[in-house]
């Protein structure tokens, strides 16, 4: 979760007419509609797994499947469950829900070897192949898969350091943040490339991602500054990536630095990198030289059919956003004005309208408040990975949708955000807030403890 | 009886049929109204899932003493004991799974579901199939030297790997074994007891392994119950946080829980999957062919939840509170459950010859016709819950 605020010189005049204490603070009308008309009003630890309503019946059956296909454990072939083997041989987890536990976000490990909860390495070496993707380690591949079926030998494994520092607040107040070393062991395969480059992921909260693939194109182009032509020093770059359905270079959406184009081919993608199941996109198994993955039984060619495969991207489609809890608190919506007036709202874009023509038409024309632009943006050095990824680089990322980030605690036990996990709660992701976004982050060291606690209760109210 | 004679009485004064409430009418007479309160459906609710759990464990023990036996004195006699004691043991589980997706210990991040009832299970990575005679743990010893508890909760455990390796499935392929008969052939696995007979009588290779498997996973399904008929005991942890909750909270709760088990869990993951995928074996119970009964006691757990019964329990229900409520919406409901017994009864059995022609076929249409009754139980029940003031949604 990138919490992205930034130095924003129109707000400065409602920065200057602060409210009067004893007016009362009104929600817009729908405000509490985060996701549009099919908002699914649950705020209990299954508050990410619903439907949208306004699928069809027909869309209704096929995301109870793709809901099966997401949640249970892919099995290693041969099995008698056909439908379902494949798995590995080499991989990071044994099924999407092992990440994204309740279709929720994911979290580094608790201690050296706990495998599959939602964090994994991308590796890549400096260079672009003929697509602009970015070269991956000649021996390991594009990611570091930290399990493999019985018999097969793991690639590797990682192990996290801390270090830590501390922020001082303007009023005092010490804050404690720490930063991530990875150490990568246990090799089975031979020593990695010299100029690797690691970029750690951690899986996302999967509500509301049609809704932002139904966002057209030149919706979020507008929003696009890349060269900083009004001065206002935040960017938001579009990041052109390669979609493979079309052999053609696509705006990203979707991703830590939007590098993938669709849904459909995020999903691929991971069935491919983080499972070891191959499809239609993905047909190669990620073999090391020297193995033949030709002599390990798989799960058929695709081991994942293309039926199937649709269904699940559907699933993936269509998970309703949870409605806003507690928006109509007065320290609620203080928050809310505090979060537009220290910038945060200028990459985190409060509130947007889905296309007319998204081949789901039930996600077509909502009012939706990801708070997000969907674009790149330079978060600093502190955050930075130093890989970078089509136009995005080492230290830019895609603004992080905040809808659902108050539930994650909710339905995930743990309240981790940014790309790795880094920071242990809200307040830590907003002063690992850099580059772009150091002036807002700045602003909220300013504020008083109230102020602080409000602007928080309004972003666990998303 | 005093519950059941509240229940009649409030019945007839609001004038409806009292076919709704069973045959209990027959013996008993009309007391004085009583209103059913929401306090007093939420702790029966609590009653009920305690019991049921209860029994459930009690039925695992059974289980695990019938496993015992057998690999002490591997018979084909004691073979049977084993997979009918099996059977027993999956009846009691089954209807507890109307205590799912309802924010409970069952299935929280650290909830014991996928230790029970994983699936599907990943076979050979436990034992040999057809097409890998040495696959497995148990034909793995250099890797697993040894095959005891620890090593089994441990892979479990590091890997959270939702126990691809433990639990009733993982028994039910180590005593039916893979079905390798086409599906009209109305046969399970066919594992010989032999795989448990050491010396020249054995079949397959490892054999004291596999026994060693067996009575682990039968072990720590007792553990895994044990875990949960103490949550939900009087006092228990997690009984007391429950009726700690706002009434409407764990009203949701509950109703979030057989709403989604109805209409989504088992009618369209369950059900409307295996059919759309038409594979043989994507059934929950794939080597026993008993996938039959997981479906009918999947809807009996629903059933039992909204009407407040389990066993000898028999209290204040959501019935009781839907039919104070709204007694249309009572009448509709207590139709769509009457409905749904019929439809699912109606589903050929075994459950993989039901689904194998696919929708297009007759009795793949069946099956698509309780898949869509189910739902509708799923919508009379969210209706229900809307009379008494409460937002349910079922994923």
């Amino acid at each position: 979760m990138c919490l992205q605020f930034t130095a924003c010189s129109k707000s400065e005049d409602e920065y200057t007419t602060p409210t009067p204490p004893d007016t009362v603070l009104l929600p817009e009308a729908m405000e509490e509609y985060s996701g549009g008309t099919s908002t699914v009003f649950n705020a209990t630890e299954e508050a990410f797994g619903f439907a949208s309503t306004s699928i069809t019946s027909d869309e209704g059956s096929d995301f109870g499947v793709g809901n099966s296909f997401f949640r249970q454990s892919w099995v290693s072939a041969p099995s008698s469950t056909t439908a379902r083997d494949g798995l590995g041989p080499y991989y990071n987890a044994i099924s999407c829900s092992a990440c994204h536990f309740k279709d929720g976000r994911g979290r580094p490990p608790l201690y050296q070897g706990e495998l599959g909860h939602g964090l994994l390495l991308r590796l890549t070496t400096p260079g672009t192949d003929s697509h602009g993707s970015s070269l991956t380690d000649a021996v390991y591949g594009g990611q570091l898969q930290d399990n493999a079926i019985l018999g097969i030998t793991v690639k590797g494994q990682y192990n996290i350091l801390y270090e830590t520092f501390v922020e001082t607040l303007s009023d005092g107040t010490v804050v404690q943040l720490q930063k991530p070393i990875y150490q990568i062991s246990n090799l089975g395969y031979g020593p990695l490339s010299g100029n690797l480059m690691v970029s750690p992921r951690i899986a996302t909260q999967m509500v509301g991602l049609g809704l932002l693939e139904a966002v057209s194109d030149s919706d979020i182009l507008s929003r696009a500054d890349s060269n900083d032509s009004n001065g206002d020093g935040i960017s938001g770059k579009p990041n052109y990536v390669y979609d493979i359905i079309s052999n053609s270079s696509k705006l990203g959406r979707f991703g830590w630095k939007a590098n993938q184009p669709s849904i459909r081919q995020q999903v691929a993608a991971a069935f491919s990198g983080d499972l070891g199941i191959t499809s239609s996109l993905f047909p190669n198994e990620n073999c090391p030289p020297g193995v033949d993955c030709n002599s390990i039984p798989n799960g058929g060619s695709p081991e994942v059919s293309d039926i199937t495969f649709d269904r699940i991207v559907l699933y993936s489609s269509v998970l309703s956003v949870p409605a806003r809890r507690n928006f109509k608190e007065q320290n609620v919506l203080t928050g809310k004005q505090t979060f537009n007036t220290i910038g945060c709202t200028s990459c985190h874009i409060p509130k947007m309208q889905t296309g007319n023509n998204y081949p789901i038409a039930g996600l077509r024309n909502q009012t939706i408040r990801p708070f997000t632009d969907l674009l790149l943006h330079d978060m600093g050095t502190g955050l930075a990975d130093n890989a970078p990824d089509f136009d995005a680089t080492g230290t830019e990322w895609r603004t992080q949708p905040l809808w659902g980030i108050g539930l994650i605690k909710t339905v995930n036990g743990h309240t981790t955000l940014l790309h790795d996990g880094r920071a242990r709660n809200i307040e830590e992701a907003i002063l690992w807030h850099g580059g772009e976004a150091l002036t807002a982050k700045n602003k909220y060291k300013e504020l008083s403890a109230q102020q602080r606690s409000d602007l928080l209760a309004f972003i666990n109210s998303l | 009886m005093k519950n059941i004679s509240l229940k009649v009485s409030l019945l007839l004064i609001l004038g409806l049929s009292i076919v709704a409430c069973n045959n209990d009418d027959d013996n008993t007479t009309p007391t004085p109204i009583e209103t059913v309160t929401k306090k007093q459906v939420i702790a029966n609710y609590a009653e009920i899932v305690f019991a049921n759990y209860t029994k459930a464990y009690n039925d695992a023990v059974v289980l695990e003493t019938a496993i015992n036996a057998f690999t002490a004195t591997p018979t084909d006699a004691n073979f049977t004991v084993v997979k009918n004691r099996w059977k027993d043991a999956r009846e009691s589980y089954g209807t507890t799974e109307a205590f799912r997706f309802a924010n409970g210990p069952i299935d929280d991040e650290d909830g014991p579901e996928g230790l029970l009832n994983a699936w599907p299970l990943d076979e050979n990575y436990i034992d040999y199939v057809q097409g890998n005679a040495t696959a497995g743990i148990i034909n793995n010893i250099a890797l697993f030297p040894v095959i005891n508890k620890a090593v089994l909760e441990g892979l479990n455990e590091e890997g959270t790997e939702k126990n691809i390796s433990v639990g009733y499935h993982a028994i039910e392929f180590l005593v039916w074994g893979q079905d390798l008969t086409a599906p009209s052939a109305n046969k399970p696995g066919q594992r010989p007891y032999t795989d448990y007979v050491t010396g020249v009588a054995g079949t397959a290779s490892n054999q004291s392994r596999r026994a060693d498997y067996l009575k682990v996973c039968a072990d720590l399904l007792t553990d895994h119950l044990q875990y949960l008929v103490n949550e939900w005991k009087v006092g228990g942890a997690y009984r007391t946080v429950f009726l700690a909750l706002p009434e409407n909270d764990a009203l949701t709760n509950i109703y979030t829980g057989i709403a989604t088990l109805a209409a989504a869990e088992l009618a369209v993951e369950r059900m409307d999957t295996a059919l759309l995928n038409a594979d043989q074996e994507d059934e929950h119970s794939c080597f026993s062919d008993n996938t039959h009964r997981d479906i009918a006691l999947n809807l009996q757990g629903v059933i039992n939840v909204y009407k407040g019964k389990y066993g000898t329990i028999d209290g204040p229900s959501l019935e009781d509170l839907v039919t104070a409520a709204n007694a249309t919406v009572a009448t509709e409901t207590n139709t769509s459950i009457t409905d749904s017994e019929a439809k699912v009864g109606a589903i050929l059995t075994p459950f993989d010859l039901a689904i194998s022609g696919g929708l297009t076929s007759t009795e793949g249409a069946k099956v698509r016709v309780a898949v869509l009754q189910l739902k509708n139980l799923g919508a009379n029940l969210i209706a229900g819950a809307a009379k008494l003031g409460l937002t349910v949604n079922n994923g």
